[in-house]
């Protein structure tokens, strides 16, 4: 049971991960890959911090956050910026997904606390 | 649709690999062997599929994007002991890039020849 839960999460949050691409512009800077790691990290902090059942576990943490959110694209991105000869932009993608990543978590797991 | 259908594929990878292995250091490994993949696809895909609309979506956007996480990532980060949580944080980033300049490389010599 819980394998459809963190399927239907999955589902929605890939999509929305797909459609902030399209919505975010990224003339210059992954924008789009920063806003949704951010949200994600957001929401997850505030989802363990509560924390909530397994079920909604699966599917809003595991499922739908796990999805929205990528490693793998960020440092594809970065490694794009360094080879196309955009190195202090690189750097500034890492330091700033990397801490305001951190800060994102953190800040819903106090949220969750304060609630 | 095949972004989607690939995040439920590499969620659910993850899913169980975190299920059969529950550490932040599984959460590691699944990030960095998709950062090794998504190098290594990218390559092979804008170099011998540059005309497929579904490939890339799919592989990368898709299966990927879903199987590693930056959410879990920094929640477990924050989560963690002090000393654990700057080793986590340094080792996930660093072979992070590592492994996808690593795929992209292996990937460009494999399509060279």
């Amino acid at each position: 049971m819980t394998v459809l839960f963190v399927a239907l999460g999955a589902a929605v949050g890939a999509a929305l991960r797909y459609l902030t691409g399209r919505w975010v512009k990224s003339d210059s800077f992954p924008w789009p890959t920063l806003t949704v790691n951010l949200a994600g990290s957001l929401l997850l902090g505030f989802l363990v911090g509560l924390p909530v059942a397994p079920w909604l576990a699966a599917l809003l943490g595991t499922g739908f956050c796990g999805a929205l959110t990528t490693y793998s694209t960020f440092s594809l991105e970065t490694l794009q910026l360094a080879r196309g000869g955009r190195r202090l932009r690189a750097a500034a993608y890492v330091i700033i997904s990397l801490l305001a990543g951190l800060g994102a978590a953190y800040l819903g797991i106090l949220i969750a606390d304060h609630r | 649709m095949a972004v989607a259908a690939g995040g439920v594929l590499g969620a659910l990878a993850r899913y169980g690999l975190s299920t059969l292995w529950p550490s932040v250091w599984t959460v590691w490994a699944i990030n960095v062997t998709g950062c090794f993949l998504i190098g290594v696809l990218t390559v092979l895909i804008t170099r011998r599929r540059p005309e497929s609309r579904l490939i890339r979506p799919f592989w990368t956007t898709g299966v990927l994007g879903g199987y590693t996480t930056f959410s879990t990532a920094s929640v477990d980060v924050v989560r963690a002991a002090p000393a654990t949580a700057l080793a986590l944080l340094g080792a996930t980033i660093v072979s992070a890039l590592i492994a996808v300049w690593l795929g992209t490389a292996l990937a460009e010599r494999m399509v060279a020849r």
